[in-house]
């Protein structure tokens, strides 16, 4: 995208015009969603600095901060070098200083460089200073496959943050919660990773890649309001109502879960955990309890997934009231491939036939 | 912040006296002048760090002290040095895991740091820190870091908000000549010197990354050259001897509070005791040891100085045995202090409980 279309974009945004469809609804992509969150903290809070590689003069490789720097000055928005742990590092201090920073990692694959800080310092110093000093920051991260990016371009590594007290973690699957919760993490007090599901920026994508995507404009959760607003953290949507079976799922499965439950005609009560640290330990409990049946879906590989934790947490709680064993459709062990890459994705079929086993128990 | 690009064209092709002349100017007159009662007070603080140091080695051999403890015996002058040259009102200090002699530099009361050596609920981190992680909001101290080098980049995020809030504050971010070989000391110091950071690198070479000798862990000994391919000036200086130590450090703040970016000094020095408590020190020479003891200690330095200036020898000893009347309290502190509540495991993990 070039230079003038950003001014278009953000000449839209002061005019208060995007996304505003027939309808008068104003409709968002998550990534203009994302950018709106952005845009209101930036306004709201001087303390709050948008940083990282490309997000500036660029707008962001997915175009999620575009039109953030001219709006708001390259104090606010600046570009950094191609150095993840020292953005990170950098952030803690600007954190525990008072500011609150919003780097972004470009891509989850990146981030590794940066867990010596985001574990041993972000997520600790509150613990070790006993309060003294804490490390708000809200490290934004673009995640997951379904683009054909390989092994380092697709994962899913959230799994890793979870086990790590002292960090939150969360993954909107929608426009609407994409806003709500990216505020309410840049508002929050403690070191938050934000994982943004690439596959899911411009569509709802239902895990059916042969067929068309479908925009966000036809989904009821792209309906984003003006302004500010929170989606607060640990509590998970209620994305259908049923009876039969609970499915827990996060970011882009919520969507693939519920067009697979749609298409069999299966009563399910699926939830969208949003947040896995802190995670609605409630909610899950009381679906399971009245369903009797649970199905975990993620996008990660499975060994010691964050599935694992769920299906451990959900034969603790609901063991009497099971009615089968909780099953786990996952990523498989395996690096993530390019050639086969919806082989690997848990997609339609091997929903499909967890469901069976489950139902038929 | 800087513009990087219009900033990079017109440094690129100056010459690289810029990254001497701090050095120069140091070199032209290393010594700062002292009136005596300041020179005693850099004794005083000195020889404080040398006995409570001395003390937590005791505790430590005792079993008072668990896990880890890196003594800062033989390095006193670095951190009183610098330290005394900042603004405390307004700067910041962050350094790594041998941190007691940078706390005390500060004033803090020895008996909170003593009972956060002794992982007692009195210390400053309510006993959650221990040794090596230890805070002070009041001081702009913060921390106290147990990952070699992790410290450095943090840093850098205090200068930026100095930078960011306008507050003329700097940052001394403090590492050793092991942390120098780290890799994101060298992304922090790209990040400084792009967009000017108010910040002062500080590498205490004490001459050993844990039992490995510089020579033989690092190609380029001369850390204080390090910066120079991020075009941050370096000094390099004798840190054995408090008064070269705020000279140079006069310097160095002068160049950065004036907008001039970073600066990467180097403080040679020597630590008399093993990397840790646990460490016998057997890569070097009894001899080497005793040497710069004998040499090149920089609290007799100050006390010779003393003496020369007419100080008596009674007045001395008299500070030692209220110094060591002091430590003693905080180790009788820290021992007689109680231990966290077992409840305190669970607290200070998030801001939001859940």
């Amino acid at each position: 995208m070039t230079v003038e279309t950003q001014k278009t974009a953000a000449s839209e945004k002061a005019a208060g015009k995007k996304g505003v469809g027939a309808d008068g609804e104003r409709r968002l992509n998550m990534i203009d969603a994302i950018n709106d969150a952005l845009d209101i903290m930036l306004d709201r809070d001087p303390n709050v600095v948008v940083m990282g590689e490309d997000v500036g003069y660029f707008g962001g490789v997915f175009r999620c901060t575009a039109g953030l720097q001219e709006k708001h000055g390259k104090t606010r928005v600046f570009d950094t070098p191609i150095s993840e742990c020292g953005i990170i590092g950098v952030a803690v201090g600007m954190g525990a200083y008072g500011l609150r920073p919003v780097p972004e990692i470009q891509f989850a694959d990146y981030i590794y460089p940066g867990l010596d800080q985001l574990i041993s310092e972000a997520a600790r110093l509150r613990y070790r200073s006993a309060a003294e000093y804490i490390a708000p920051m809200t490290v934004r991260s673009p995640f997951g496959g379904g683009i054909f990016g390989g092994q380092t371009h697709s994962q899913s590594p959230e799994a890793i943050f979870s086990h790590v007290s002292g960090l939150k973690t969360v993954i909107p699957s929608n426009p609407y919660d994409a806003k709500g919760l990216l505020i309410a993490s840049i508002e929050d007090n403690d070191p938050v990773i934000f994982f943004e599901p690439k596959r899911i920026y411009n569509g709802p994508f239902n895990g059916y890649y042969d067929k068309p995507v479908e925009p966000w404009k036809k989904h009821a959760q792209s309906i984003v309001p003006e302004g500010h607003y929170r989606v607060e953290l640990g509590k998970a949507r209620k994305v259908t109502e049923g009876d039969e079976l609970t499915v827990l799922a996060y970011g882009t499965m919520v969507h693939v879960a519920e067009a697979v439950c749609a298409a069999k005609g299966v009563n399910a009560e699926i939830l969208d955990l949003r947040t896995i640290v802190p995670l609605d330990i409630e909610a899950i409990e009381a679906s399971v309890k009245k369903t009797g049946r649970c199905l975990i879906v993620h996008e990660a590989t499975r060994t010691s997934g964050f599935g694992a934790e769920l299906s451990a947490l959900v034969t603790e709680r609901c063991f009497y009231h099971l009615e089968a064993a909780v099953e786990r459709v996952t990523g498989f062990d395996t690096p993530y491939p390019h050639s086969l890459e919806w082989a690997y994705f848990p997609g339609p079929v091997r929903i499909g036939e967890a469901i069976d086993k489950i139902l038929s128990e | 912040m800087t513009d990087g690009p219009t900033e990079t064209e017109a440094r690129s092709g100056s010459e690289d006296m810029p990254l001497r002349s701090l050095q120069n100017a140091h070199d032209e007159s290393p010594r700062y002048y002292a009136s005596d009662d300041e020179l005693l007070e850099f004794y005083r603080q000195m020889l404080l760090i040398r006995r409570f140091e001395e003390k937590a080695g005791q505790l430590y051999g005792l079993g008072l002290i668990g896990g880890f403890c890196h003594l800062y015996i033989g390095q006193e002058a670095v951190a009183i040095g610098l330290q005394s040259a900042l603004d405390n009102d307004k700067d910041s200090v962050i350094t790594g895991y041998r941190d007691h002699g940078h706390m005390l530099a500060y004033g803090i009361d020895p008996n909170v740091i003593m009972a956060e050596l002794t992982g007692r609920q009195a210390g400053i981190s309510k006993g959650k820190g221990g040794s090596m992680h230890m805070f002070s909001t009041e001081h702009k101290f913060y921390g106290g870091h147990g990952i070699v080098g992790a410290q450095v980049a943090l840093g850098g995020g205090l200068a930026l908000a100095h930078q960011y809030r306008e507050d003329g504050g700097i940052c001394l971010a403090y590492f050793g000549d092991g942390a120098a070989n780290q890799g994101q000391v060298y992304e922090t110091f790209n990040m400084a010197s792009l967009w000017k950071l108010p910040i002062v690198f500080v590498v205490e070479n004490n001459q050993y990354a844990m039992g490995t000798s510089t020579a033989r862990s690092s190609a380029e000994t001369e850390f204080y050259k390090r910066g120079t391919a991020f075009r941050i000036p370096g000094m390099d200086v004798n840190g054995m001897d408090v008064l070269e130590v705020r000279n140079a450090a006069e310097i160095a703040l002068a160049h950065v509070r004036g907008g001039n970016g970073p600066v990467l000094m180097e403080l040679n020095t020597y630590r008399y005791r093993g990397h840790s408590m646990s460490d016998p020190a057997k890569y070097r020479t009894r001899d080497e040891v005793q040497g710069q003891r004998e040499h090149n200690d920089p609290i007799e330095k100050a006390k010779k100085e003393l003496i020369e200036r007419g100080r008596s020898e009674d007045d001395l000893r008299a500070i030692d045995k209220e110094i060591r009347a002091r430590v003693a309290e905080a180790a009788d502190f820290a021992e007689s202090s109680p231990e966290p509540e077992p409840s305190e495991l669970h607290t200070d993990v998030l801001v939001g409980t859940y």
